[in-house]
């Protein structure tokens, strides 16, 4: 935006596991003025309903992303390796849990 | 492809456009306003619930409202931080909110004047507020559309906790029942008017819908309020303030009266009973928690400049 | 997620998993014996009960009194969930009070004996000042954010070191409400204390204004150490917590912290001046508090809400 008024805290990304046995889930991001404070504005913010069993916060700044414009380069390598896929490999509708 | 083939791929594959993806420059705009806006509404929307809370007549009560005006500015914090990929900043939205050059709901410049309209909130209001987000839980900006899943999910219980409440006060006293009534008729078009101008007025919304930022039409979706409520009131045992309001079978939908658009244009512009206290009250407790934020950020500078 | 009927879309929650959403409500007093335990004076219990709930009850009023008015909205997220849990821990207490004093009633035999209990609203809502049992300290108005924080960092240090020994109480209920709040009461000390070191070290400004606070909010607090002689009797019956012994935490955690903030040793305590809140001792400020919060259930009399 072209103001210059920028807010006094750099945004956190907030990730949560919701329980056990699932990964932590990106949802949503916050303001805090260092670590310890984005991950008490975390429990109160996405936690409230008791979601989660474990915060993760990562400063925005530090979260290094692929771009849209890298997408063939990182994505489409492994699109012709069905090989990783289970239903590259044919199995006999006769033989039980596989 | 070029970068508007693909984003126009994407809209009409009804997919969902992300933050770091190219996108043309009204969309971004557009999205920023509209999300800005919607957090702008829910932070100012806590203020008239929230004058209740230390005056709310039973202890449950007052859990519940707390609990919600908390839910609010929650769901004003998902929004901010959906506005926040597209390269928008809080503090610079918190500003055009104070200064006045970005809108916020026009509902909240209307008084709460007795415990009922905490209910008639939950049950109108809401409950028209839900009509329109829930259609936006499908919008073409991906981190707006998570929010609004989100925000949706945690609203069912705002609108039934009032809907509880009106009907917990409609076997309470006469005065109750009153009560009940008189906030039904002071909510009732304000309400209505939620859903925006008619169609015809509405000059964004044919590029909004182009754009898959809006899913359906004010008017559409103010109808379909409408019908949703008068049930609704049925069973509250309360009237609806609409002379002219009744079922029309031709059309499978009730007809219902001329909305007062002039003061609709008069309190978004800033002419409602309560603009410009709710603003006054934001910004004070903007500037007031100011020398607390800088001390936060003072704070952390030391602490980081140390472990280096 | 059905998008043509609003509130079919709304009761819809089989993807919960994938937007980290949760469930799960639990009531901290389920399965829990509610009979007075031997030996123990129901008047007694009640009124400590009436007590440790008033204390919350008020502390609560306050921290509503915050809400849109925090310094960012991550803190107003912060300061009403404070404010919803000292409401719970008030809703359980009041209504163990209540249910304690019927069954004196009970017991005495007396002419009344069988007639309801008063609930937790009749608590809150029909007594006069003189009739609250909470430490002055929840009462006080807060000038400031720093006011605030210097306040809930004595509440919460000196009430999480009551409810852990609450933990062991003979009577069940309030060993269960201890276990309770416990858990809030650890993060909300955890919250106090973070904003008293953040505005101590921040800058000038808020250093000057949170030695201000902390001198203003901490001399009067040797209130919150003087016992009662319901709390002594009942402390010799293994039900509750002689306050003199919560002292050495109190003092241990309010120095570190002052410390970490760059803030000169915590003051010591001033001799009272004023009656004690545990005797019903108040000032115009609960007065104040309970003008709010009791004008309308007061008028509208039958109402129900």
């Amino acid at each position: 935006m072209s103001d210059e008024i920028r807010h006094e805290w750099p945004l956190f990304e907030v990730f949560v596991r919701a329980k056990r046995g699932l990964n932590h889930v990106h949802v949503g991001s916050l303001r805090a003025a260092d670590h310890e404070m984005a991950l008490h504005h975390a429990r109160d913010l996405y936690t409230r309903r008791n979601e989660g069993v474990s915060i993760w916060v990562v400063r925005s700044d530090d979260v290094v992303s692929s771009g849209p414009d890298d997408k063939d380069a990182f994505f489409a390598p492994s699109g012709d390796k069905a090989y990783r896929h289970p239903t590259y490999y044919a199995i006999p509708d006769s033989v039980p849990h596989i | 492809m070029t970068d508007e083939r693909v984003f126009e791929e994407t809209i009409a594959k009804d997919q969902r456009v992300e933050p770091r993806d190219w996108m043309p420059d009204g969309y971004r705009r557009t999205m920023i306003r509209q999300i800005a806006q919607h957090a702008h509404s829910e932070i100012i929307g806590m203020q008239p619930e929230g004058a209740w809370i230390t005056r709310a007549p039973t202890l449950r009560r007052k859990a519940i409202l707390l609990a919600k005006v908390q839910d609010e500015a929650g769901h004003g914090l998902y929004l901010y931080s959906a506005a926040e990929t597209l390269g928008a900043d809080r503090g610079d939205l918190t500003r055009r909110l104070i200064e006045g050059r970005q809108k916020y709901s026009s509902i909240f410049n209307y008084p709460t004047l007795t415990f009922a309209d905490v209910g008639v909130i939950g049950w109108l209001v809401d409950g028209a507020a839900i009509c329109n987000q829930v259609p936006l839980c499908r919008s073409s900006y991906g981190p707006y559309a998570r929010a609004m899943i989100r925000i949706c999910k945690e609203e069912s219980f705002h609108q039934r906790q009032g809907y509880e409440l009106l009907m917990t006060m409609m076997r309470g006293t006469p005065a109750q029942r009153e009560m009940v009534q008189d906030a039904t008729d002071r909510w009732w078009w304000p309400s209505l008017m939620m859903f925006g101008p008619p169609d015809e007025e509405s000059p964004n919304s044919a590029q909004s819908m182009a754009w898959k930022i809006k899913r359906h039409s004010n008017d559409e979706l103010r109808q379909r309020f409408v019908d949703m409520s008068v049930p609704q009131a049925e069973a509250l045992g309360v009237t609806l303030p609409d002379p002219a309001l009744r079922w029309n079978p031709g059309r499978d939908h009730y007809d219902f009266g001329e909305i007062d658009w002039a003061e609709f244009k008069r309190v978004i512009s800033g002419g409602g009973p309560m603009n410009a206290e709710r603003l006054a009250h934001r910004r004070r407790a903007d500037e007031d928690g100011a020398w607390v934020r800088e001390a936060a950020a003072a704070h952390a500078a030391k602490r980081a400049e140390a472990r280096a | 997620m059905s998008f043509d009927d609003a509130y079919d879309a709304l009761t819809d929650h089989d993807d919960d998993a994938r937007w980290a959403y949760g469930t799960g409500f639990s009531d901290p007093l389920a399965g829990v014996p509610t009979a007075v335990p031997d030996g123990v004076d129901p008047a007694d219990l009640a009124a400590y009960c009436l007590m440790l709930g008033d204390d919350a009850l008020v502390m609560s009023h306050r921290l509503q009194q915050w809400v849109t008015r925090a310094p960012e909205l991550e803190d107003e997220m912060a300061l009403a969930n404070i404010g919803l849990d000292l409401l719970g821990q008030a809703r359980l207490l009041l209504s163990r009070a209540g249910e304690v004093e019927q069954a004196g009633i009970e017991q005495a035999g007396f002419e009344n004996a069988g007639g309801p209990a008063r609930d937790e609203d009749a608590l809150a809502y029909l007594r006069d000042p003189a009739d609250f049992r909470n430490v002055r300290l929840a009462e006080r108005a807060d000038e400031d954010f720093a006011h605030l924080v210097a306040r809930l960092l004595v509440f919460a240090t000196w009430r999480l070191a009551l409810l852990d020994r609450l933990t062991s109480s003979r009577d069940p209920v309030l060993a269960a409400i201890g276990a309770k709040g416990v858990k809030e009461a650890t993060y909300h000390r955890e919250y106090a204390a973070g904003w008293v070191v953040r505005l101590g070290d921040g800058t000038d400004l808020s250093h000057t204004r949170m030695r201000a606070a902390v001198d203003a909010v901490e001399p009067p607090a040797g209130e919150l150490f003087e016992p009662h002689e319901v709390e002594l009797r009942l402390a010799a019956a293994g039900v509750a917590v002689d306050p003199s012994a919560l002292r050495e935490e109190y003092d241990g955690v309010l120095a570190e912290v002052h410390r970490v903030a760059t803030l000169p040793p915590p003051p010591p305590f001033e001799a009272a001046t004023v009656g004690a809140g545990r005797d019903g001792v108040h000032g115009p400020e609960l007065v104040e508090i309970l003008n709010e919060m009791q004008e309308l259930a007061r008028a509208v009399p039958g109402g129900v809400w």
